[in-house]
């Protein structure tokens, strides 16, 4: 019987054959978190041990609330830095032009490899699986103890397993498919198991694409979600990885799974989640015309220059007609786009550039809504009052449909912008 | 353990996400101890709880309970309202880490998700919850449910009080 991915990744670290449903404890190949390092720090000296078990592994990136708008976040930066300095923590992203999205940052300083055993005290932590790594999030609780021991407790998660084949059509990408997806197997779809993405339709996704489909497998359920580590990514990792610890692995042709998807890319049209659960999916064709107030292009989900790119392109030599906020993923994007006359292009049409960070995605600054207020949004959770008032409205959407969106004041269909 | 809690119910549906338990808004509070009182704020028809909520009643929820964020928040608060259990047909895998962690019990219920649906439990309703066997009465009602039993390693880090409490009794059963 052959094994999954996560049976490969989880077998690998514990040293021994696990099958899906043991329980196994693993060392860390690398321990995130964001802001929230603050309140995992004043845990971690509770516990009563001195210092962490590898600093080296450790990676602290501020980025949900940068700089800080408010005291209370001030605080938390500051004991983050603070922290880092006592426990000689190297990996430290702070505010300044090398930072940006935690979980972008994982991806391009090379931090997200194959094979490695990944965790961060953020739900988005999945993201990493674009890159073959095993990564999941995590409680602060659980962090902190992370950090004293180097040691974590996993039940070898069950395997869903979705193929994708075909090229999206002009005008459709990465998110319109998750989205879709995501409305078809429901919010709790892949409750607990690891989702590993298949098939030539992948292959043919940009790694960027495959960070998209990722980051959004918690908000079907997954405890991971993976894409096999082929060329492209070796490449990518090939001048920077972070570690010589990593591994290229993937499932094998007779693994067992709990479920099974096919899907072809080239059905997929554009389409939104509606407010306010992410499995609340419609297509265009149903929202279109919807009075939007804000457009919002950016986070950890649809912030990258291949996202900026197909937005710009929509709006370019355009005016857009409600308040359309960008804010790149990191400061390696935003100099990206600057170089790419990207920039240009969204302030000519109207656009404010906000610094790389989580900006509005969950309400802390940067385009908070008011009430009655409707947002389009390439973030990956449109929960009730998430992007502020609790009588506000959040559409999830692509880059391609926020930017057509945001020039008519109105979902519009991006095909027709194109 | 044969204990029976007793308690009135609070009754939530499926999905119940981690800003609707405990909003984004209030993530900057650190202080356990002070997370009740934005319990259910977001949630509509329940923007009440935190104000009515009395030490010992229960949190009756369908499907993926605390899906979203990994925020401990979400459990603090209602761990600190005084709510002994949470039961629920499922939840998330994060939010049930957090609350095994925190020693903190939630009792998956096969089947309670339609019950809500078909008003055979309800807001206030009074409930008793052996967590033991995990037999829960709704007395109102006169329908009975049944929970699942955790597993050993999560039954331990519970025992324990928590995953710190865990750990230090292991830290110094090898000292």
């Amino acid at each position: 019987m052959g094994k999954t991915f996560a049976e490969k990744a989880l077998g690998r670290a514990a040293g021994y054959d696990v099958v899906a449903n043991q329980v196994v404890t693993v060392e860390p190949d690398w321990c995130m978190s964001h802001d929230n390092g603050a309140p995992i720090a004043r845990t971690f000296k509770k516990i009563g041990v001195k210092n962490v078990w590898k600093p080296e592994r450790i990676v602290f990136i501020l980025d949900h609330a940068v700089p800080a708008p408010s005291s209370d976040h001030a605080v938390n930066h500051k004991e983050v830095r603070e922290f880092s300095a006592e426990q000689g923590i190297k990996h430290f992203y702070d505010v300044t032009s090398d930072g940006g999205v935690c979980h972008q940052k994982m991806c391009e300083e090379g931090f997200a490899l194959p094979g490695l055993i990944m965790v961060g005290s953020d739900s988005h932590t999945c993201t990493y699986g674009a890159y073959g790594a095993f990564s999941t999030g995590i409680g602060r609780s659980e962090m902190a103890a992370a950090w004293a021991t180097g040691k974590i407790w996993f039940k070898v998660p069950e395997s869903m397993k979705v193929v994708v084949t075909g090229k999206f059509k002009p005008g459709v990408s990465a998110k319109d498919f998750i989205l879709k997806f995501i409305g078809d197997v429901k919010a709790d779809g892949a409750d607990y198991m690891s989702v590993e993405f298949h098939g030539d339709g992948i292959e043919n996704m940009s790694i960027a694409e495959r960070m998209t489909l990722c980051n959004m497998g918690i908000e079907f359920g997954a405890k991971n979600a993976v894409c096999r580590p082929d060329q492209k990514v070796l490449d990518a990792i090939k001048d920077n990885a972070k570690c010589d610890r990593w591994e290229p692995l993937w499932a094998d042709e007779d693994a067992v799974y709990a479920a099974e998807y096919h899907y072809d890319l080239g059905d997929i049209e554009p389409g939104v989640a509606k407010p306010h659960k992410v499995d609340n999916y419609a297509p265009i064709s149903e929202v279109k015309g919807t009075k939007i107030h804000e457009a919002f292009l950016g986070s950890c989900t649809n912030g990258r220059i291949e996202d900026l790119r197909a937005a710009a392109a929509i709006l370019k030599g355009k005016k857009v007609a409600v308040r359309t906020i960008v804010i790149p993923a990191s400061w390696i994007v935003y100099r990206q786009a600057m170089r790419e006359g990207l920039l240009d292009v969204f302030l000519d049409a109207g656009c404010v550039i906000c610094n790389p960070g989580c900006g509005p995605c969950m309400g802390n600054h940067e385009g908070i809504l008011a009430p009655e207020e409707a947002a389009i949004s390439t973030a990956n959770r449109n929960f009730k009052g998430r992007m502020g008032d609790k009588d506000s409205f959040i559409y999830l959407a692509s880059p391609m449909m926020v930017a057509a969106s945001a020039l008519k004041g109105e979902i519009s269909d991006p095909r027709e912008a194109l | 353990m044969s204990e029976i809690l007793k308690g009135r119910a609070w009754v939530f549906g499926d999905d119940v996400d981690t800003d609707l338990i405990y909003h984004n808004k209030y993530l900057a509070e650190t202080d356990p101890k002070n997370m009740p009182q934005y319990a259910f704020e977001y949630y509509p028809g329940k923007e009440h709880f935190a104000k009515e909520v009395k030490p010992g009643d229960f949190v009756v929820a369908g499907k993926n309970f605390g899906c979203g964020s990994s925020r401990e928040h979400a459990v603090y608060c209602l761990k600190y309202a005084g709510i002994p259990v949470v039961l629920a047909e499922t939840c998330s895998r994060i939010y049930y880490r957090n609350a095994i962690n925190n020693g903190y019990p939630v009792l998956f219920v096969k089947g309670i998700s339609d019950a809500i649906k078909q008003g055979k439990i309800n807001d206030g309703d009074q409930l008793e919850v052996e967590l033991s066997t995990g037999t829960i009465k709704d007395v109102t009602s006169g329908h009975e449910f049944h929970g699942d039993a955790v597993s050993d390693l999560e039954n331990d880090i519970m025992q324990a009080g928590g995953l710190m409490e865990y750990l230090k009794a292991q830290a110094a059963a090898k000292k």
